[in-house]
């Protein structure tokens, strides 16, 4: 940002001292961030060649940083492919073994602690009643007694209050239905958040923290390469695996089989069968969020 | 150039001043410094500084900017009165009314910049070299006609000042549909503040209709209650010449500001207590906390308490005539509505969360130095633009004291200027 200086010109000389004073503050303010990465485009409006580069750039950085081999893909959409989920409430036991799989897989910052699925311990006399659940409920052995559990994480709804929302356009809904963010696009304003109605949206209040032995090097440039302070992440379904035809990890870890994932638009689909012959429910109805993640009581 | 010249000399202006005028400035100085160094810890660490966190997204930032918005908008509406009731001043009226709502704008603008993450990324809302989400996203329309109003109260104020300085009379014609078209953004600023959080159904503590409405009331109540006391300083050091009657007018008008709003609220309360949905807890909380968590109630009544006294004094005419208790009513009034939004709008919307858990949230050291950080230099500027208002308005400086010099002198005479 240097450039030399011409004295003859006491104007031009304050005002590239200030420029430099204001680009420095401003620059050291908020760790490293290159030139390029500052003037970088929101991703829907990169070409094909400048998502490479971008792509090939942070492969180089996150395996410096890290120590392993990192890949990163920007894989679309699928045609005639929408994601659908289910969660059987007559199943899911509590565990939060979805909660740290999650977390893994996701390369959600260990500290500060970011999760993308909040397990909700309600009780069986009251229903589904948020006001008195609990996520922070720590026995010694799950289930308890009178209890049961509500996992609840991104809806990835077909009508996202929180895209709407956005100012800048950093968040969308992809073609199979995933909800994504731009993480260098977004402004960290947070409207996203205070518009999801299921606590979905999670803020990387400080710099994210993983422990270079626990990173997962296969990611998706949408979903979980590492994230920068700053910037809101959720939960993407696993983008990475499910466009690779894989489960996602919550979906995988589940040991009672209470998660239920396939493709909405194929009818002999198990989520299909799921919502063609159980008791299905979606959580806040009344909002017209219309989500694509069911919950339904297979027993 | 003549504009050139213009703002050399406004330069010179705010250059000199008394003791008085040196101590203040020092002292606002001092402020932004001590609390700008907290807002560097902040950009150093990210918003973690702040007691900010998933479940309440938005704190203290939001809620100073929703009050400034307020403020932006009361001190131009009260053109209005001034206009209708024939005050002699209305020039002088419009011109502080609309310095006072540059200076909110800015204000209001520096807190959202402080609020999010990524301030560099702040170029991505622009039109043209960024995206804006307009229509969709009402924060964009928050942008636009924040915007918009800040440029318009500019042109007004730069124009009238300016033909002071050149001893030119301003055309009317200009200034005046300038100045009618500035009362309706004023309310559109505040309106789209107001459907900003409206426009969330998963928060049902905003998204009751009255929201707008009651934003609109209760700047009515602090917009002028600056200006009140503001009017009252200008009286006594400069020759701006305002009646008794005028301002105790504007005390009636507030009254009435304030009477609409007590009734909207008690609306609000009486559907959202009478009907007893599970939408009451917000309001549970705010007035009297769940659980163990009291911490945020004595905001609420402390602003709820303030309110009710600066209403009585205000609708009583011998304590409204009377300018020791009417001040003490105008400090009240500000103070409980900065309360109202700065926490009390913002905090109860987000607790307890959408998944029914509660965080309790109070601002932190950091957000409190970053909000006196840009309040005190929202008042610095104000001062600034203040003294140069005064200079050419009331003490005659224009274009003829810059080319013989003999300003210098005059400025010294001249009384404690703010």
């Amino acid at each position: 940002m240097k450039k030399p200086v011409n004295y003859s010109g006491r104007r031009k000389f304050l005002k590239n001292l200030s420029l430099f004073a204001v680009g420095s503050l401003a620059l050291s303010g908020c760790g490293p961030v290159t030139m390029k990465e500052f003037l970088q485009k929101n991703f829907r409006t990169l070409s094909k060649k400048e998502k490479d580069d971008i792509i090939k750039a942070l492969e180089k950085k996150y395996t410096a940083k890290y120590g392993k081999e990192f890949h990163v893909t920007d894989e679309p959409a699928a045609d005639g492919v929408e994601f659908g989920y289910a969660l059987d409430l007559s199943r899911c036991i509590g565990c939060r073994r979805c909660v740290y799989a999650c977390v893994k897989e996701n390369n959600q910052s260990r500290d500060p602690q970011i999760q993308y699925i909040q397990v909700l311990q309600m009780e069986k006399e009251k229903g589904i009643d948020f006001a008195h659940s609990d996520v922070h409920y720590n026995p010694d052995l799950v289930p308890e007694e009178g209890y049961f559990y509500v996992p609840v994480q991104c809806q990835q709804c077909r009508n996202p209050q929180c895209t709407e929302v956005c100012p800048v356009k950093a968040t969308w809904q992809e073609p199979d239905g995933i909800v994504v963010v731009d993480y260098n696009w977004c402004i960290g304003c947070r409207y996203c958040m205070a518009a999801c109605p299921y606590g979905a949206r999670h803020f990387n209040w400080g710099e994210p923290n993983i422990p270079a032995d626990e990173i997962n090097p296969e990611t998706h440039y949408l979903g979980n390469r590492p994230r920068m302070k700053g910037v809101v992440e959720k939960c993407t379904f696993c983008i990475k695996r499910v466009r690779n035809g894989k489960y996602p990890a919550c979906v995988e870890i589940c040991p009672v089989g209470a998660r239920k994932f396939g493709n909405l638009l194929d009818p002999e689909s198990e989520i299909r069968y799921i919502l063609a012959n159980k008791r299905v429910l979606v959580l806040k109805q009344e909002l017209n969020t219309q989500p694509r993640f069911y919950y339904f009581f297979g027993v | 150039m003549n504009f050139f010249r213009f703002v050399s000399g406004s330069f010179k202006i705010i250059t000199k001043g008394s003791a008085v005028y040196y101590a203040w400035v020092t002292f606002l100085i001092l402020l932004i410094v001590w609390g700008g160094f907290g807002y560097a810890n902040q950009l150093a660490h990210g918003l973690i500084v702040t007691h900010m966190r998933d479940s309440v997204s938005w704190g203290f930032y939001i809620g100073n900017f929703t009050f400034l918005v307020g403020v932006a908008a009361a001190s131009v509406m009260l053109v209005i009165p001034a206009y209708v009731y024939h005050w002699k001043p209305i020039k002088e009226i419009v011109i502080f009314g609309e310095l006072l709502a540059i200076c909110a704008v800015i204000m209001c603008l520096c807190f959202i910049i402080v609020d999010i993450g990524n301030p560099l990324r702040f170029w991505h809302m622009l039109p043209g070299i960024g995206i804006l989400n307009f229509p969709s996203s009402l924060l964009s329309w928050d942008f636009f006609v924040l915007n918009s109003y800040f440029i318009l109260n500019l042109i007004i104020v730069v124009y009238l000042l300016y033909c002071h300085f050149y001893k030119k009379d301003y055309k009317v014609s200009f200034v005046m549909p300038l100045v009618l078209f500035s009362i309706p953004l004023a309310i559109g600023i505040h309106t789209v503040t107001a459907f900003l959080f409206n426009a969330l159904p998963g928060r049902p503590f905003w998204n009751s209709a009255l929201l707008a409405p009651r934003f609109l009331a209760s700047a009515f109540c602090s917009g002028p209650a600056i200006l009140i006391i503001l009017f009252q300083i200008l009286r006594k050091i400069t020759k701006f010449e305002i009646k008794d009657e005028a301002i105790w007018t504007i005390a009636e008008l507030m009254v009435y500001a304030m009477f609409i709003y007590l009734f909207f609220t008690v609306a609000e309360l009486f559907k959202e207590f009478y009907s007893g949905t599970e939408n009451i807890l917000y309001w549970k909380y705010l007035l009297f906390g769940i659980g163990e968590n009291h911490e945020i109630v004595i905001y609420s009544w402390s602003s709820i308490i303030m309110g009710s006294i600066a209403f009585l004094l205000f609708l009583i005419p011998s304590t409204r005539k009377n300018f020791l208790t009417l001040n003490i009513g105008a400090v009240l009034i500000y103070g409980s509505v900065y309360i109202e939004k700065g926490i009390a709008l913002i905090v109860p919307g987000f607790t307890p969360d959408t998944l029914g858990q509660i965080y309790v949230y109070t601002p932190s050291i950091t957000e409190v130095r970053t909000a006196v950080m840009i309040f005190s230099s929202g008042f610095l500027l104000f001062t600034f633009l203040s003294k140069i208002a005064i200079a050419i308005v009331f003490e005659d400086y224009c274009i003829d004291d810059l080319s013989s010099g003999k300003r210098v002198d005059k400025v010294k005479e001249a009384p404690v200027a703010m």
